[in-house]
C-alpha cells in the first residue's frame, strides 16, 4: 500500500457537523445496497468487505460491514458511509480529511494510517479491510483513542528559549540554518509514530520513561534552532534527551519514519543526529577535550 | 493535533436509528467472538486499556519477508567471512590480497611484494592474522545505524517489523551495557576510514601484474575497483561521518565549506542501507575473487 497525495479528490459533502468531532448521522441519503450488489449506475462502484472495530474499554471486538464504495473514495469516506447507513453510534475522530489535521489515525489491515489519506484503490476489491483503532494508546470507543499521553510528553519538552539581546521582530535567520527545523515542522502531529513505536507500544510501562519519537524530534527542532538560548539558560536539551526523555530506548528501527504521512525523516535527520549529539556530550572524551581546550559553542 | 479548538468527542450524542445500542456500558454482540480479550496482567498491544483484539498484529501484507531476508543474507556472510577469517589460507594471489587479510599485521603473513605487510604482531600470535584487522570493519558494521535496524529487526524481532508486537516481555534499548555501547560507532568509523585507506592502497597495486609490473590490469583490479568505490561510499555515508562533517553545527552559515560537505554526505546517507549491501556484497565477492585464484580454481583474465 501506498500513501498518495489525494489533492483534488472531491470531498462528498455529507458531513453536516461543519467539520469536527464525531461526524454526524445525517449523512448521505443513499441506501446501501443489498450483500454482492453494486450501485447501478455508478462507475467503478462495488461492495467492499469491512471489519472494523467496535468497543470501549471494557472490551469489544471486529464486527463485519459490507458496504458500498465508489471511484476515488478514501477509507475515511467508507467509514462516514458506515456511520450513514449502517452503524450511526461509530465513534470516529476526524477533522479536514485532507491529510493535514492529523485526526483520522487508525490502523488500517494492521497498518498505522490516516484514514484519510488510505485510497481505496490500493485495495483487493475482493480482500477484507480491517480497521481498528491506535493500538498504543487507551481506547476510548470504537475507532477513537485517547491521545493524552502525547500532550503530558509535549509538556514536559522545554519550550524554545529567546535570545536575551533580541526583541520581538528583531530575529534573523539564514535560510541554511532553518532547514532542518522546518522539516520536522511539517509535522501534523497525528501520532502515528509515538502509536507505531514498539518502545511504547509493547511496552506501556516504558510510557514514563519514553517521549517517543514525535517528541525527540521536537528537542533535535530546537537543538538545531539557531536562537535558541537554551544553552546560554543553562538548559542542555542534548544531555536531558538522553536523561530526561528517554532518548536511549530509541533502537533506531525506523517505523516511525516508515508510516510519517508527511514523509518526514524522523530518524535519519532528527532521532540518529541527536543521538550522534548526545554522543558528542556524553560519550566521546576527544569532543569532551575539544570543547574544554576551544571552550567554543556551536 | 493542531486543530486544539476542536469540539469533543460527541460520544453522547442522541442515538438515531434502529442500529443503536445503548451506551454506556456497551457490550456489542460480536461477529467474531471476539469478547473481551484483555489478558490480565497484559502488557503491550493487549493491556488492559487498549482496544481488545487477541491478535498480536493484523497485517495482511508479507511483513515476514523483509526481516528474513536481511537475517539470511547477514548470516550467509557471517558463515562465509566466519571461515575465511579463520582459514588463513588461499588470501594473496599476486598481485591480489584479499580486504580480509588487509592490512596483515602479523609475523605469520604471507609475504605480499609491497603489499600491506606491517608485522606488528610477532611470532607468538598463531591465529589467523584476519582476526586482527577485521574487529574494526565488524565493529564498524556492528554498531552502523542502518545494521543496528537490520539486526535488531531481523534476528531480536525487536520489533520484527512495524505494528507487529515483539515478543519480548522487557525492553530497555540501548540505555544500558552492552548496547549502550552503541555510541562508539564514531570511533568505529576512523578505524574504517583507515581501513579503507589501506584497501585503496591494495587497488592501486592491483594496476600490477603477477611479476609486480606496474600499468597492467586484469578482470581483478576492476572488481576491487568496485569493492573500494562501494567502501568508501558506504564508509563516508555513515551517519557519524555525515554528524562530523557538518552535523554537528548549528549554524551553518557561518561555516559554509562544511555545510557544502554536510549537503554531499546527506545525499550519500539517503542511500546508506543500499551502500550498507553492496559494499558487504562486494567486499565478499573480492575476497572470494582471491580465494579462487589462490587456489587455482580461475584463473585471472588479464587485459593489458
Amino acid at each position: 500500500m501506498s500513501v498518495q497525495n489525494v489533492g483534488g479528490r472531491e470531498t462528498d459533502g455529507t458531513d453536516g457537523t461543519g467539520g469536527h468531532g464525531v461526524a454526524g448521522q445525517r449523512g448521505e441519503a443513499r441506501p446501501a445496497n443489498g450483500p454482492g450488489q453494486a450501485q447501478g449506475g455508478q462507475s467503478g462502484a462495488y461492495l467492499a468487505h469491512f471489519r472494523v472495530w467496535r468497543g470501549d474499554a471494557d472490551g469489544g471486538g471486529l464486527e463485519d460491514f459490507r458496504v458500498e464504495v465508489h471511484e476515488g473514495e478514501v477509507v475515511l469516506d467508507i467509514i462516514h458511509r458506515l456511520q450513514a447507513t449502517q452503524a450511526s453510534d461509530l465513534a470516529v475522530r476526524w477533522n479536514c480529511k485532507a491529510g493535514k489535521c492529523g485526526s483520522c489515525s487508525a490502523e488500517i489491515n494492521g497498518r498505522p494510517r490516516l484514514m484519510c489519506m488510505t485510497r481505496m484503490s490500493v485495495f483487493d476489491r475482493t480482500e477484507t479491510v480491517t480497521v481498528t483503532p491506535m493500538r498504543a494508546f487507551p481506547v476510548v470507543r470504537d475507532l477513537v483513542t485517547d491521545v493524552s499521553f502525547n500532550y503530558a510528553k509535549a509538556r514536559e519538552v522545554p519550550a524554545f528559549v529567546p535570545p536575551a539581546e533580541l526583541g520581538p521582530g528583531e530575529y534573523r535567520m539564514q535560510q541554511e540554518d532553518v532547514n532542518r527545523s522546518q522539516e520536522f515542522r511539517k509535522c501534523i502531529e497525528c501520532f502515528l509514530c509515538q502509536n507505531t513505536c514498539h518502545v511504547v507500544r509493547d511496552h506501556e510501562e516504558n510510557k514514563a520513561a519514553f517521549a517517543g519519537p514525535r517528541f525527540l524530534m521536537r528537542i533535535a527542532e530546537l537543538d538545531m534552532h539557531p536562537l535558541d538560548a537554551a544553552p546560554e539558560a543553562g538548559l542542555d536539551r542534548k544531555g536531558t534527551a538522553q536523561d530526561e526523555h528517554g532518548l536511549g530506548y530509541c533502537n533506531i528501527t525506523k517505523c516511525c519514519t516508515e508510516v510519517c504521512p508527511e514523509n518526514i525523516k524522523i530518524t535519519d535527520n532528527a532521532l540518529i543526529p541527536l543521538k550522534e549529539r548526545v554522543a558528542d556530550r556524553k560519550y566521546d572524551p576527544l569532543v569532551w577535550l575539544g570543547n574544554k581546550i576551544r571552550r567554543r559553542g556551536q | 493535533m493542531r486543530l486544539r479548538g476542536r469540539a469533543p468527542l460527541a460520544l453522547h450524542r442522541p442515538p438515531t436509528g434502529s442500529t443503536h445500542r445503548k451506551y454506556p456500558p456497551r457490550r456489542p454482540t460480536l461477529a467474531t467472538g471476539t469478547e473481551p480479550s484483555s489478558q490480565a496482567g497484559a502488557s503491550g498491544v493487549h493491556a488492559a486499556s487498549r482496544a481488545a483484539i487477541p491478535a498480536r498484529h493484523l497485517r495482511t501484507d508479507r511483513w515476514w519477508l523483509a526481516p528474513a531476508c536481511t537475517a539470511a543474507g547477514l548470516l550467509a556472510f557471517v558463515v562465509y567471512s566466519t571461515w575465511r577469517a579463520f582459514a588463513n589460507a588461499d588470501y594473496y594471489h599476486a598481485p591480489y590480497v584479499s580486504p580480509f587479510y588487509s592490512p596483515c599485521l602479523a609475523q605469520n603473513c604471507q609475504t605480499m611484494h609491497g603489499g600491506p605487510n606491517w608485522e606488528i604482531f610477532g611470532p607468538w600470535w598463531g591465529l589467523s592474522p584476519a582476526l586482527l584487522i577485521l574487529i574494526f570493519p565488524l565493529g564498524f558494521r556492528l554498531t552502523c545505524y542502518y545494521y543496528r535496524k537490520a539486526y535488531y529487526r531481523g534476528f531480536w524481532a525487536s520489533p520484527p517489523a512495524c505494528a507487529v508486537a515483539e515478543p519480548h516481555k522487557k525492553y530497555t534499548g540501548e540505555t544500558r551495557f552492552p548496547l549502550i555501547l552503541q555510541n562508539i560507532h564514531r570511533y568505529f568509523f576512523y578505524f574504517a576510514v583507515l581501513v579503507a585507506c589501506v584497501l585503496t592502497f591494495d587497488t592501486v597495486l592491483a594496476f600490477r601484474d603477477e611479476h609486480h609490473r606496474w600499468g597492467h590490469m586484469g578482470l581483478g583490479t576492476l572488481v576491487f575497483l568496485a569493492n573500494i568505490v562501494l567502501i568508501w561510499a558506504y564508509t563516508l555515508s555513515c551517519h557519524s561521518c555525515r554528524h562530523i562533517v557538518g552535523g554537528r553545527l548549528r549554524h551553518f552559515s557561518k561555516h559554509p565549506v562544511r555545510y557544502r560537505l554536510w549537503g554531499w554526505v546527506g545525499k550519500l546517507n539517503e542511500r546508506h542501507m543500499l551502500l550498507a549491501w553492496c559494499s558487504l556484497f562486494s567486499v565478499g565477492f573480492a575476497d572470494l575473487y582471491v580465494y579462487l585464484l589462490a587456489t587455482g580454481a580461475f584463473a585471472d583474465p588479464r587485459f593489458f
